[in-house]
């Protein structure tokens, strides 16, 4: 679904990520652990176009991502849900319209909205809080809400960059296992982390990340640095 | 598509009523540059009352010499209103001349009881000659020099023309006038466009407090002109707004100067403000309406070119 061809990104003189070849198939659920600067955030920025590789390919079913045009792009982004560690809402809408704004880019009809927003807000238990605005939400609210936009298009993948890393433990342990659930229908979910709990906790894949380069990926692997 | 547009239009509202102290700040800075705009209309009106105040005021009059023929004199005025420089002829007789002299000296006895022991009347009839615009006097002066202008070599009834004692005071004010309005236009136009860059930049910087949001609503699939669309309906919004309050600030504004400065600036501006009320208003509104528009068009663009 997802792969990495020997795909190096240089920030002037530093590796970001140096020499990666990985694949990641459809349904997986993969961890990508590593120390601060291991590179693991800016392998999600490649994967989501928003860097380009210094070198390599980085291809979604053999279409070289960075090779789309504006409007391929924007569909392609339709196909990945993203959660971040600082949840990144849109701060003058409810959470109601947040989750709805995701619909309404993609052209989704009144109707689906009005029926799928509160399906899903009801899933990640915002219910009450739909007409919150975001610096009304505690922070696993926030999270959950970001999960609540990310998941609305049922979308191929969900890139996860750090969304337990301003959570307390309970909150982490609740948005990891929104995220399993995600992935038992069929998400592909892939997965930033330094919490070495919860990826053990997860027993998935894990792919440890360590100054640029892949230093183990383990089919149900361990938190191991 | 109707849906897009709807949508385009709720959000870009919701934007703007959301907002807060950034939409009232946007409104106020717009409120200014509006306010600056249709000041320099009511300065351009002021400014050209008076000059046509005072174009009113310049002529040439045509005296004839004493004891000349109202036929022929009534000639020369057929010929002159032919001229297409010609806005009016006035005809003054000899007889209404020195009634005029009279009434103008009649505290002065010394003079009345000269012109009395004259027994003759020593004024010439003449033809008062106002012109479109103060730069043609010189041709209907020159109109008189031309003997094949006048039949009949009517020239020699012809006592003086007063245009050349007044060419000085007539040449002046002409370049007073010409340069009275391109500086007006010149200084205009340079407060309109200061204006316009400091409402440009308040958009801009408004927008750019935005940047986060409008990266995360690319990376959620929102094509440009979804992301575009509702900043350019706030700052329409804005524009709309800002020229409401400065049509509202104009007329308490325009009543005090109606009252007050009427004889000093030369024109009464409540009465202009009320009788061009639906120019000024749609100068208004077009001018916000555009300006919140292209400002917002333009500064978010650059976030937009980024993949």
């Amino acid at each position: 679904m997802i792969y990495f061809d020997n795909v190096t990104k240089k920030y002037k003189d530093n590796f970001a990520i140096k020499e990666v070849t990985i694949s990641i198939a459809q349904g997986e659920f993969v961890s990508i652990v590593g120390h601060s600067g291991a590179g693991k955030t800016t392998l999600t920025k490649l994967i989501l176009a928003e860097e380009a590789p210094t070198s390599g390919i980085v291809s979604f079913e053999s279409t070289d991502i960075h090779k789309l045009s504006k409007k391929d792009l924007m569909n392609f982004r339709r196909k990945v849900g993203i959660v971040f560690q600082d949840f990144r809402l849109l701060s003058g809408r409810t959470a109601y319209e947040n989750i709805a704004f995701a619909m309404e880019a993609t052209g989704k009809s009144d109707e689906n909205i009005i029926e799928d927003v509160p399906h899903v807000l009801e899933l990640v238990d915002l219910t009450n809080k739909a007409f919150h605005f975001p610096h009304q939400l505690s922070g696993g609210e926030k999270q959950r809400l970001a999960i609540a936009r990310a998941i609305i298009n049922q979308p191929d993948i969900i890139i996860a960059d750090e969304p337990t890393g301003n959570l307390d433990p309970m909150n982490a342990i609740e948005v990891i296992n929104i995220l399993k659930k995600i992935n038992d229908l069929g998400t592909t979910v892939i997965l930033t982390t330094h919490n070495k709990g919860l990826v053990d906790a997860i027993k998935k894949r894990v792919i440890t990340l360590e100054n640029g380069r892949v230093i183990r990926d383990h089919k149900e692997g361990k938190y191991v640095l | 598509m109707m849906i897009h547009y709807r949508r385009i239009i709720r959000t870009g509202w919701y934007n703007f009523t959301r907002s807060g102290f950034t939409s009232i700040a946007s409104i106020l800075i717009m409120t200014i540059t509006l306010f600056v705009m249709t000041s320099l209309i009511f300065v351009q009106a002021a400014l050209n009352a008076s000059l046509n105040d005072i174009k009113e005021k310049v002529d040439v009059t045509v005296y004839f010499l004493p004891g000349t023929e109202e036929l022929a004199i009534k000639k020369v005025e057929d010929s002159l209103s032919k001229l297409p420089e010609i806005k009016s002829i006035t005809y003054t007789s000899s007889v209404e001349a020195l009634t005029n002299f009279k009434d103008k000296h009649g505290n002065d006895y010394l003079t009345l009881q000269a012109l009395d022991e004259l027994n003759s009347n020593p004024l010439g009839a003449s033809l008062n000659v106002k012109a479109n615009d103060p730069s043609q006097y010189e041709s209907i002066a020159n109109y008189f020099e031309n003997d094949s202008a006048l039949a009949n070599g009517n020239l020699t009834i012809v006592d003086k023309v007063d245009y050349h004692q007044n060419k000085l005071v007539i040449d002046r004010l002409t370049s007073i006038i010409k340069g009275a309005r391109s500086l007006g236009f010149i200084i205009s136009l340079f407060l309109i466009i200061i204006s316009i860059i400091i409402t440009f930049n308040t958009i801009r910087l408004i927008i750019y407090m935005s940047k986060d949001e409008i990266s995360v609503m690319k990376l959620v699939g929102a094509g440009s002109r979804y992301v575009q669309g509702p900043f350019i309906v706030s700052g329409v919004f804005v524009g709309i707004c800002a020229s409401l309050l400065a049509i509202l600030i104009f007329i308490p504004i325009s009543i005090w100067l109606g009252n007050n400065m009427t004889d000093f600036i030369g024109i009464n501006l409540y009465q202009y403000y009320k009788s061009n009320f639906l120019q000024l208003f749609i100068i208004m509104l077009g001018s916000g309406v555009l300006l919140g528009g292209i400002s917002s068009f333009f500064a978010i663009s650059r976030y937009l070119r980024q993949k």
